[in-house]
């Protein structure tokens, strides 16, 4: 029998399984698409979760962590003792250091009106590790809480915190909504 | 009561509770001195627009490097689009998306109905397979920034023995089925986790990744391509499709006069040797092994997924939940630890321990069917293998072996044979 040479057992096998490969391939695409919803995620913390263990400041693969400390001025009380600046028994509640409780001194106090001050932060200072926002949540208002910052952020594909974050506050959010901030935020009740 | 008096209540309940959650500690102030408040800046991710450019770009490296090695057969531009990629996906994109680690964001998105796949990393999952199906492992030599970080710095390679190639090239298998099973189960991220050059990528990385990445790169100039060859998982993925490539690079534009320069060219030991012509036709023995080979497939099948599923005890500790519960509940103590940071957020969490139990429980189930899963597919892999070394094929040149071969094109460079 003459061999038929432009097409032989070899190549219909190949290409059968080719076939099929590409069915497969385009299979997984089709039912990961099904669920897509087009937008890109990328991570926050959700503040009203988030219990304040300090691990974004040395779990991030960033050295400063791209976690920072946000204020949302529209809840704060503008306390002249603030517990989220000094610390629980502070001698003087001026800017003295050993009054401090942020230990990079990012957190500034600025004088407004009696009896009201200001608190910014210094995010060039600040490196994430929640002391402030401790001692705002506990004595205060809660306006000082941390949030991923994006400008820093490198987006992994796993947040290095998230896989260790005891109180799994840090989520994929959509990229349209990248922000969690409190005021504008407020707490999710269908959890 | 009554249900109505029930609904009643509960209205007003809410409402309450909406009141306290509004009222603060300190309220706002009002201030008479014209105090401005400032509102917190909020810097915009990367749009979503420059991720479909990456995906652009992407396609626009495959098809280049598809088009040097299979078209103008130019190392040349193979290396410099390497270069390129090093710079592009590499240092400016950090690493990340990348395609290795988008197996995971697949198989994440698979098993969990709540995690929506972005489209990049479908894209990037997705393109590299199929060009691979068509054109073999073009991705490998161009649009891969770890193959080009490894490729760029081989300074003298060493030929390894087969039976050492062929027995480490089931790690990355194992590497790829403990990824998904891990991403499969919303555990971790391994291969993310361990990628060893992204340190490098970012210039700032953790300890490990620092120490993985430059201990490859210096393993790497002696046995060239160390991950690519012997962990990447992906590459598994792309070697099974480059086998039934349409097109594949070829090392002679025409008749191979079998010079075997080309085997000195290739770092990878990727150029199958032809067959010997005086070789014996194969006998009894060799269809009898055959048989036997294939039979064993299904207990290698077995016998892994047994062994996966079995060791769940262990595989899942990596989830947190499974970790935490058997602290808790071999550690009891531990909960009036206030540094553990763990035990302290579950005891604020409110939760109980056995919601948390069952929650692990849970995680511990699928851990074990997908074990059966992982291991039959490892099983499954090491039968084939095995049954592959005994299959007589017969070769006429010094070809590429089209499993192996990441479409580097030195090769073609060295080949004598120039039209």
């Amino acid at each position: 029998m003459k061999k038929n040479k432009r097409f032989n057992r070899r190549d219909f096998i190949q290409s059968s399984i080719r076939a099929s490969l590409v069915v497969s391939v385009g299979g997984i695409g089709g039912l990961a698409l099904k669920n897509s919803t087009g937008r890109d995620w990328v991570w926050q913390i959700d503040p009203f979760e988030c219990n304040q263990c300090g691990r974004c400041a040395t779990e991030c693969v960033r050295n400063p962590s791209a976690v920072k400390c946000v204020h949302a001025y529209d809840i704060c009380g503008y306390c002249d003792l603030c517990g989220g600046y000094f610390i629980p028994g502070a001698v003087k509640l001026d800017t003295g250091a050993e009054n401090q409780l942020c230990p990079t001194a990012a957190l500034i106090r600025k004088f407004i009106e009696e009896p009201y001050f200001e608190y910014e932060i210094d995010e060039d200072l600040c490196i994430g590790c929640a002391k402030c926002v401790k001692g705002c949540t506990s004595f205060g208002n809660g306006s000082l809480h941390l949030q991923i910052r994006h400008d820093l952020c490198r987006n992994c594909n796993e947040c290095s915190i998230a896989r260790v974050c005891p109180s799994k506050a840090i989520k994929r959010v959509p990229s349209d909504t990248p922000y969690m901030i409190k005021g504008s935020f407020t707490k999710t009740t269908d959890t | 009561m009554s249900k109505r008096v029930k609904i009643v209540l509960f209205g007003i309940l809410i409402i309450l509770v909406q009141v306290a959650a509004a009222q603060q500690r300190f309220p706002k102030p009002e201030f008479e001195t014209g105090y401005v408040q400032p509102s917190p800046t909020t810097p915009e991710p990367r749009g979503l627009a420059v991720e479909y450019m990456d995906v652009l770009v992407l396609l626009a490296v495959l098809s280049l490097a598809t088009w040097f090695a299979l078209r103008s057969r130019s190392r040349r531009g193979i290396l410099w689009l390497s270069v390129f990629t090093l710079i592009y996906f590499g240092f400016y994109r950090k690493g990340c998306i990348c395609s290795i680690g988008a197996i995971q964001n697949v198989a994440l998105s698979l098993s969990d109905a709540a995690y929506n796949i972005s489209i990049t990393a479908l894209a990037f999952f997705l393109l590299p397979l199929l060009y691979a199906l068509f054109f073999g492992r073009t991705f490998c030599a161009g649009a891969c920034p770890l193959g080009a970080i490894q490729d760029l710095l081989i300074i003298h390679p060493i030929s390894l023995p087969p039976w050492l190639r062929k027995s480490a090239g089931i790690i990355p298998v194992v590497y790829l089925g403990l990824a998904i099973l891990f991403a499969a189960t919303g555990t971790e991220f391994i291969i993310c986790r361990y990628d060893p050059f992204v340190g490098i990528f970012r210039l700032d990385a953790p300890y490990h990744m620092v120490v993985l990445g430059v201990a490859f790169l210096l393993l790497g100039m002696f046995v060239s391509r160390p991950y690519c060859r012997f962990f990447c998982p992906y590459g598994v993925l792309l070697n099974w499709m480059s086998r039934f490539s349409k097109w594949h690079l070829s090392i002679t534009p025409s008749d191979c006069i079998k010079c075997k320069l080309c085997t000195s060219s290739c770092p990878f030991d990727a150029i199958d040797h032809p067959t010997e012509e005086s070789a014996p036709p194969p006998g009894r023995t060799y269809y009898r092994r055959f048989i036997l080979y294939s039979l064993l497939i299904p207990v290698w099948v077995l016998v892994g997924g047994f062994i996966a599923s079995k060791s769940y005890t262990y595989l899942s500790r990596a989830h947190q939940d499974v970790y935490l519960s058997e602290l808790l509940i071999h550690h009891p103590e531990l909960v009036n630890d206030p540094d553990n940071l763990d035990i302290q957020a579950f005891l604020s969490s409110g939760k109980t321990l056995d919601t948390l139990v069952e929650d692990a429980r849970v995680v511990q189930q699928k851990f074990r069917t997908g074990g059966w899963f992982m291991g039959g597919f490892i099983g499954l892999v090491i039968g084939i293998t095995l049954l592959n070394q005994v299959v007589f094929r017969k070769r006429k040149d010094y070809q590429p072996n089209r499993g192996d071969c990441f479409s580097c094109g030195r090769c073609m460079d060295y080949c004598p044979v120039k039209n």
